[in-house]
């Protein structure tokens, strides 16, 4: 009963809030509707059974990537007003788009209700709670069987290291870096210039 | 699985293996030596592409295997497939080298993208399970998308970059939905087990099967889903560009062929009116939307979307008869492709500039008979004129959905071939009959030596190329 309840209020909030954050006017106040839908939708995960997943959403998208959105959103200034510009112009053709599609996810969400799973088929079933917990049965499942994809995913990360480095590193030639040798090196010679200027002339540096 | 079973597995990704440890290897001596080692680190990266490549051949095995789990899948016909595409990709890394410096943006990082660019094919080639295809076309695409904004100065360069990576994150969006809804639907992402299962597909697994197979021709630009490529190939430095339309193109194509025919082998019927649809679509739009281009790497894009036509032909003709025809034309496809990047790559006018349009071809004969005699012999390929490679590859096609009996795409691809030879003919007249309106630069400069080489050599590979014919009869028996 009140696993039903929490789920009626999790999924309310979570489509009320996705819809804030495309439609509010102001692009930080997105950002914290993104985080909340984030939340809710960890919630849902939880009635899943999927402890987890909930904690990795939180900790990866909340954590990492909403509060990165939050820096962009307010270091870049992007002029979102114009940004929505052509929303009116571009709403009947996307909205046509968004209606299929949406007619669409019925049809195939109908279909799921009468299709039948052979639970010999499963790929690695989730074990019981009881048994084991989420973590440990991915662990167990994601070093071994999946061992290829876990490489593979540090490879996919290392392309992005070495593509974000290639497309921004700049080597500056005429900026002035600190040396530390220079300045510890530095003495009373050839630091300081003692003149003696006469009176009425000045002093040719 | 123990670890003493993963290490028994290891012998067979040998050339992954390979790929991966010399990219390793390269990026660090890139970055202990800097830019003075570019030149190292590419002939480093090409020897590891040649190795690698040479590796597949040399440990593929007769019968299917199995690896890690059923992810991967090591066969003929994707160890003959992973062949090629270390070898284009080898070539137009050779013709990276002094593009790049001439554009002064050689940084050892660009073999390093490339090598792993081709782990990625590699895995896509044998891919065995829904995960596989997905990190196998992230990994590729990603350093694609790296390679497309290289030169991010130029502000094309960096729109290239830009479009293309907005575009394929949302072509990979699409592909895991599907793939989403196919585990959600079957349980499994095993192309073995959803082929027990595909026989009576429910509509969800059907809806999953079109957004991997929408997903998957995205990469390899077939009509619907051609729009970046023209803009992307132009943007883009112009040996990324003949990395693009080579290798990866080669990739996909096997990749949507193993997806039909080892995922929805039995629901044959489902497929086969998509793969057809698309074929035509984009061997029209190819050929047609070619005839206005002005610039050399637009047409040249339009020209993979017609051939991408052709190799969807294939894979339309069924696992039965599809397979073999289809590495022998994408196969072809590829060397030649290359070979035309090299021509391009290898002209400039006297100051240096490089030259991109058509009309500036214009007599090039005069001053660089091997050049124009190697563009030429490209060009006569792709069209499909008889003693030489591209007429076998079509030749193939054509049979091959003959024997499937499904005669109207075989019309529609000698209607779309006549079409597009109208502008191949129009360049190879620019080339030989027309007025020179500019001065090229004398001779070549001596560091383009190794284009032209390039250019000469997968020149010389079009008339014998037919002997691939056995190959890839032998490779790609294994799906009947």
């Amino acid at each position: 009963m009140i696993s039903i309840a929490a789920f009626w209020i999790l999924s309310a909030v979570a489509v009320i809030s996705a819809l804030m954050v495309v439609s509010a006017r102001n692009p930080v106040h997105s950002v914290l509707f993104l985080i909340l839908t984030f939340f809710t939708t960890a919630g849902l995960f939880v009635l899943l059974g999927a402890e987890y997943l909930a904690m990795l959403l939180i900790v990866v998208y909340v954590g990492a990537v909403a509060v990165l959105f939050l820096f962009v959103v307010m270091m870049l200034d992007i002029d979102f007003v114009e940004l929505k510009q052509g929303f009116m112009r571009y709403l009947p053709i996307g909205g046509l788009v968004a209606l299929i599609l949406f007619g669409m996810f019925i049809m195939v969400t109908s279909a799921r209700i009468e299709a039948k799973i052979d639970p010999n088929m499963l790929a690695s079933p989730t074990p019981d709670v009881s048994i084991t917990s989420n973590a440990k049965a991915i662990g167990e499942i994601l070093y071994t069987n999946y061992i290829l994809f876990f490489q593979l995913a540090g490879l996919v990360l290392f392309v992005a290291m070495v593509g974000a480095i290639v497309l921004t590193l700049q080597h500056r030639q005429n900026v002035k870096r600190q040396s530390v040798t220079a300045q510890t090196a530095r003495n009373r010679k050839t630091g300081v210039e003692i003149a003696k200027p006469k009176t009425g002339e000045g002093v040719s540096l | 699985m123990s670890i003493e079973n993963i290490s028994k597995q290891l012998p067979f990704i040998i050339p992954e293996i390979t790929l991966v440890f010399g990219a390793m290897v390269a990026v660090l001596i890139g970055a202990f030596a800097g830019k003075k080692s570019y030149r190292a680190v590419n002939y480093f990266a090409i020897l590891v592409l040649l190795a690698a490549g040479f590796a597949s051949v040399k440990h593929s095995i007769e019968t299917p295997t199995l690896l890690f789990n059923g992810s991967l899948v090591i066969d003929n016909f994707g160890s003959f497939a992973k062949f090629i595409i270390s070898a284009v990709s080898a070539g137009a890394l050779l013709l990276s080298i002094d593009y790049l410096e001439d554009r002064n943006i050689q940084k050892p990082e660009y073999p390093v993208l490339t090598l792993l660019a081709v782990v990625g094919m590699f895995v896509m080639v044998s891919a065995h399970d829904l995960l596989a295809i997905y990190m196998g076309v992230e990994l590729q695409s990603l350093a694609l998308y790296v390679l497309a904004a290289y030169a991010r100065d130029s502000q094309k360069s960096s729109e290239a970059g830009l479009k293309y990576f907005v575009l394929g994150a949302l072509s990979s969006g699409i592909l895991l939905y599907g793939a989403s809804l196919i585990y959600g639907f079957t349980g499994t992402i095993n192309f073995q087990k959803i082929a027990s299962l595909s026989a009576n597909a429910n509509v969800g697994v059907i809806f999953g099967m079109v957004f991997v197979m929408s997903g998957i021709a995205f990469k390899m630009s077939a009509a619907p889903f051609h729009m970046w490529t023209p803009d992307v190939y132009e943007g883009s430095p112009t040996p990324s560009t003949a990395f693009f339309a080579t290798a990866p193109k080669m990739a996909a194509t096997i990749l949507l062929a193993r997806f039909c025919f080892e995922a929805f082998g039995p629901a044959i019927a489902k497929w086969q009116q998509i793969v057809s649809i698309m074929a035509i679509l984009s061997m029209f739009i190819g050929a047609f939307f070619a005839l206005q281009q002005t610039n050399i790497k637009r047409l040249l894009a339009y020209s993979s979307i017609a051939n991408m036509g052709y190799a969807l032909v294939a894979i339309a003709a069924g696992p039965v008869f599809g397979p073999s025809a289809l590495l022998m034309f994408v196969s072809i496809y590829a060397l030649s492709g290359v070979g035309m990047f090299a021509v391009v790559l290898s002209l400039r006018s006297e100051d240096g500039r490089k030259i991109e349009s058509i009309p500036s071809l214009a007599g090039i004969s005069r001053k660089h008979p091997m050049i124009a005699i190697a563009f030429t012999m490209f060009l006569f390929s792709v069209m499909g004129i008889p003693p030489l490679a591209g007429f076998w590859g079509k030749f193939e096609v054509i049979k091959s959905v003959w024997n499937g009996s499904h005669l109207y795409l075989a019309i529609a691809l000698i209607l779309a071939s006549v079409v597009s030879a109208f502008y191949y003919l129009r360049i190879i007249k620019t080339v030989w009959f027309d007025e020179p309106k500019m001065e090229f630069a004398g001779g070549l400069a001596a560091t383009s030596i190794s284009v032209k080489g390039t250019a000469i050599l997968f020149a010389l590979l079009m008339p014998f190329i037919g002997l691939l014919y056995t190959a890839t009869l032998v490779a790609g028996n294994m799906f009947k």
